[in-house]
């Protein structure tokens, strides 16, 4: 049995014995941080290597060919990172709640390391379905606002990830026939990836292909305009599920894009139409997002649509696909994860403890609760792009990758794109600092008193903060998992 | 011992219960009951280990019967779903003797018995009289059984429709018969296939008595546009029967559809595309027919019944199919291998519907409202179950479809494969909502529900089922393409 077996394994199973009985905080708690240092391990291991590692493969059907098939590379190891770490964190701050919510965070966070770690393309698109349904049932159960209200946000999300996924699927399909060559359908990523490399299609035929895959997992990433059911579903999600679902849950699309679309359609995102197509998109999540953003009156729908906004740059890496701008796309994905997720988990303890989001209610929270605040500074600072914390390090990237090549006075679509793309940091910098400073400074609200929480729940909050810090500074940490050609 | 033993043993088996009910009044019906498990459940271990070929079989039986991988796999089937409904049966009996005339419940436990004989007899067959003499034999039996609960207007009506349109449809498929027979010569379906690929043999003839058959053959597998029956008869025929009207009475359905079709579109057959456009029209058309519908409906078992015509689509569009260099299930195969999924899900579902029935709740999706907080184990084997039939990944019900919707995408057959991934995407929506229901915890403070043990072993077996199928389906495949030749490289 494989290492990532056991870590796909180990949430699922705890999932089952919570459910079945099992005390729910010590058995979800256990597996979480087993997983967290099987994930660890494995990075380690996989230090400074390139290529696939740690795979083993059981055929399940032999023609169609389909095999539970692991494995990983750095891509699939930082965001397994990613998901163990927001999963121990959202797992940690639940207090006082039905097992439910421990069974759906791990059915979360297990679907999403199946997702990563395996390499057959029917299980990783599986592995992400599975993680949906909790994330759907939950918003409808457990979401924060009338039952008739949150069972709407909950269908809205269903309905456009439902269809994005049928799409994807769709895509995949077309993908496996395409290349599975005259005899055998095969779903192995390796294999297609093999026989694209030997055979690649013409271009008019990637970029159409590419272009579904790009509806497909852009709605599920919230690729402007498939986007309108993020925001609502994240301000009304239970907190555990906003930080797995924002955090984690949503790289997939991101995840697919660099793992299955670039390098089987190597060409399909620079055939123009695909291009301007992509690059209109990925400015509506900037811009337009930037400004709704900047309207919101609560703390929840500013996260929500930030969060939404924040993968326009995402996608800016990807449709550059150089290489450094692939990089700062991954580390990007990680950076964020865990800065939406601190966010969100910093934001339903405040709805907990004070009753409201409202910015014209909220005030002067510094002085009673300074160990909150400190944790938030981190969150709004990583978001905004200071350096020294993740989000700078993959934007920067990003923001150069387009420039590879240069020529004063040509620029490509690409390079004004960026340009333009840029006002969204500014935009970034408005919305997170005007919240931070309404909430947190000023003259304390009448009537609203918070205290900071105690130790054992800050844990989780210092874990995620530190890790911002800690791969801000260092990001060759990163990418250093990353050395292969991506 | 001969396959064709055990069948024998298995009608004997039936009628020895029916007499021993008769003459033996005083006889509960829980040794009634464990009897016929117990036969039948003895009926499959010895067909297991019964030799599995043809050349087995007594010689005066062998020009009509056959024992391909495909009866093997539907006779264990139908020796499957026999064990499971009749054990439902007496899990059930306290809510079903309420009404039934005397109180009893005998017939509930020899009929399934000839039901089986029936299916086996129906997977071997090789000729059209074959099937139809089994086709009746099923029918017949089934329409006692759905009219069993006679103090329950709902089930009498059920009866009623059933038995005036299977009557009717049984006419059709004779009259089918009979041109197929003035066209080719033959009953046989080898000798059909041979007549088929002949350019003398009239298209007209042929073509009118293939397609008359299909429509009688539509209406035993619930096919468009003769489904009108199925919502009102499920959901009026006690839960047991409905498990195997929607299980076996399909399988059975499926059986003889893949055998005719085999040897009406064979390579060569003059009539073959038509039937393969008619067939994606009336398929595409069926997965449309259940599944919009089953969007509307209030009462879980009617939506199962719609899901249940949906399901048949998805058949349909799978025989419509025929063979590819790129898979190893023939479209029969494909067929054997989305019953074998259907199987533990849907009874999983109804003997779901069944338990809530014995605890006193009704059928509706208000019904489920809270299950979750009663019964967590029941809700999560529901859970499992509903999520299986709406298709979801690493459970059965996704590998089926998945094979459906290759099969048509690798034949560009786009029309008919939109509409499949419509009707699939109707079925997410309306089992979800079942099981949204099962979690809300709303105004529910009502009492814990409780099942036996052995319900608790049975639906965890299913459940089970239902995984390693979605996880592990190679041992399936293996038996599907026992006797097939590898698939040649192109």
């Amino acid at each position: 049995m494989s290492v990532l077996e056991l870590i796909i394994a180990l949430p699922l199973l705890a999932a089952l014995a919570v459910w079945l009985g099992a005390p729910a905080r010590a058995a979800s708690l256990g597996a979480t941080l087993i997983n967290l240092a099987l994930v660890f391990y494995t990075a380690v291991q996989y230090w400074g290597k390139t290529g696939l590692a740690f795979t083993h493969s059981r055929p399940i059907l032999d023609n169609p060919s389909l095999s539970f098939a692991v494995g990983a590379d750095g891509i699939s190891i930082i965001l397994a990172l990613l998901t163990t770490l927001v999963m121990l964190a959202a797992i940690w701050q639940i207090q006082d709640r039905p097992a439910i919510f421990y069974v759906s965070s791990l059915l979360i966070g297990g679907g999403a390391l199946g997702a990563f770690l395996t390499t057959d393309v029917f299980f990783i698109y599986a592995f992400h379905e599975l993680a949906l349904i909790p994330t759907f049932l939950m918003i409808a159960l457990h979401g924060r606002a009338e039952p008739a209200l949150r069972k709407a946000v909950a269908w809205k999300a269903t309905i456009y990830l439902g269809a994005g996924s049928l799409v994807l699927l769709a895509g995949l399909v077309w993908l496996v026939l395409e290349f599975s060559g005259g005899s055998k359908l095969t779903f192995d990523l390796e294999a297609l990836r093999s026989q694209a490399k030997l055979t690649p299609l013409p271009d008019a035929k990637q970029a159409q292909i590419f272009f579904v895959l790009l509806l497909g997992f852009g709605s599920l990433v919230s690729l402007f305009p498939f986007h309108s059911w993020a925001a609502p579903a994240y301000a009304t999600a239970p907190t555990p599920v906003a930080m797995l679902h924002s955090g984690v849950l949503k790289k997939f699309g991101l995840y697919g894009l660099i793992r299955i679309a670039l390098p089987l359609l190597p060409q399909g995102a620079h055939v123009e139409w695909v291009q301007n197509a992509l690059l209109l998109m990925l400015l509506g999540n900037i811009l337009v997002m930037g400004l709704v953003t900047i309207h919101a009156s609560r703390l929840d729908d500013t996260l929500a649509n930030s969060s939404v906004m924040h993968m326009g740059y995402i996608f800016l890496g990807i449709a550059a696909g150089t290489e450094i701008a692939l990089k700062g796309a991954v580390i990007l994905m990680f950076a964020h994860g865990i800065s939406i997720a601190l966010l969100f988990g910093l934001c339903g303890r405040m709805r907990n403890q004070l009753g409201t989001l409202e910015y014209n209610k909220l005030g002067g929270l510094a002085t009673h609760a300074p160990a909150f605040t400190v944790l938030f500074a981190f969150g709004t600072f990583a978001s905004i792009g200071l350096p020294g914390l993740t989000n700078f390090a993959g934007e920067v990237m990003i923001f150069l990758g387009n420039f590879t090549e240069f020529k004063a006075g040509a620029l490509t679509s690409l390079q004004w794109t960026v340009i333009l793309a840029l006002w969204g940091v500014v935009m970034s910098a408005v919305y997170m600092l005007r919240a931070y400073r309404g909430i947190f400074h000023g003259s304390p609200a009448t009537g609203l008193f918070m205290i900071d929480p105690a130790f054992s729940q800050r844990v989780p909050f210092i874990l995620l903060a530190t890790t911002l810090l800690v791969t801000g500074c260092c990001p060759w940490l990163l990418l250093n998992l990353m050395k292969s050609a991506l | 011992m001969s396959v064709f033993t055990i069948e024998a043993g298995l009608a004997l088996l039936g009628l020895a219960l029916l007499l021993l009910e008769a003459f033996k009044p005083d006889i509960s019906r829980r040794t009634l009951g464990l009897t016929a498990v117990a036969g039948t459940s003895l009926a499959l271990v010895l067909f297991i280990f019964a030799p599995h070929d043809s050349g087995s079989l007594p010689g005066f039986i062998q020009p009509w019967h056959q024992l391909d991988s495909l009866a093997i796999f539907y006779k264990g089937f139908a020796l499957v779903i026999t064990i499971l409904v009749l054990w439902l049966t007496l899990e059930c009996a306290p809510y079903l003797t309420r009404f039934t005339v005397d109180g009893k419940l005998a017939e509930m436990f020899s009929l399934p018995l000839i039901v089986c004989t029936g299916m086996m007899w129906m997977a071997s067959a090789r000729d059209l009289v074959t099937v139809f003499v089994a086709l009746e034999l099923v029918t017949v039996s089934f329409y006692v059984l759905v009219a069993f609960a006679r103090k329950s207007a709902f089930s009498l009506e059920a009866g009623v429709k059933y038995l005036i349109l299977g009557a009717l449809s049984t006419g059709v498929l004779v009259y089918g018969i009979a041109w197929i027979y003035g066209a080719t010569g033959t009953m046989s379906f080898d000798g059909i296939a041979k007549a088929l690929a002949n350019p003398a043999t009239s298209k007209t003839t042929a073509l009118f008595g293939a397609a008359v058959l299909l429509c009688g053959l539509g209406f035993k597998v619930a096919a468009a546009p003769f489904h009108m029956w199925v919502p009102d008869v499920y959901q009026g025929a006690p839960t047991p029967v409905t498990a195997f009207l929607s299980v076996g009475s399909k399988a059975a359905g499926f059986v003889v559809l893949t055998r005719a079709l085999d040897s009406f579109m064979a390579p060569g057959s003059i009539i073959g595309s038509e039937i393969q456009a008619l067939l994606l029209v009336i398929g595409s058309l069926t997965v449309l027919l259940g599944s919009l519908p089953a969007m509307f409906q209030a009462s879980v078992k009617r939506l199962l019944a719609y899901s249940s015509i949906s399901h048949a689509g998805y058949l349909l569009l799978a025989l419509a199919c025929r063979e590819s260099a790129r898979f190893d299930l023939s479209s029969g195969g494909i067929v054997a291998f989305y019953l074998a999924t259907y199987l533990p899900m849907t009874v999983l579902g109804f003997l779901g519907l069944g338990l809530m029935r014995a605890n006193g709740l009704g059928e509706d999706i208000k019904d489920f409202t809270g299950l979750a907080k009663r019964n967590p184990l029941l809700a999560l084997l529901m859970t499992l179950s509903f999520a299986s039939l709406a298709g979801l990944p690493l459970t059965a019900g996704f590998l089926g479809k998945l094979f459906v919707f290759l099969g048509l995408a690798d034949h560009g057959y786009w029309g008919a494969l939109t509409c499949a991934v419509i009707a699939a995407a109707a079925g997410f929506y309306y089992y979800f909502k079942t099981i949204l229901a099962m979690y809300t915890t709303e105004g529910t403070d009502v009492p814990a529900l409780t099942f036996s043990g052995p319900a608790k072993a049975v639906a965890g077996a299913l459940a089970l089922a239902i995984l390693i199928l979605g996880v592990y389906p190679k041992p399936l495949q293996k038996v599907l393409t026992s006797d097939r030749p590898a698939v040649v490289a192109k």
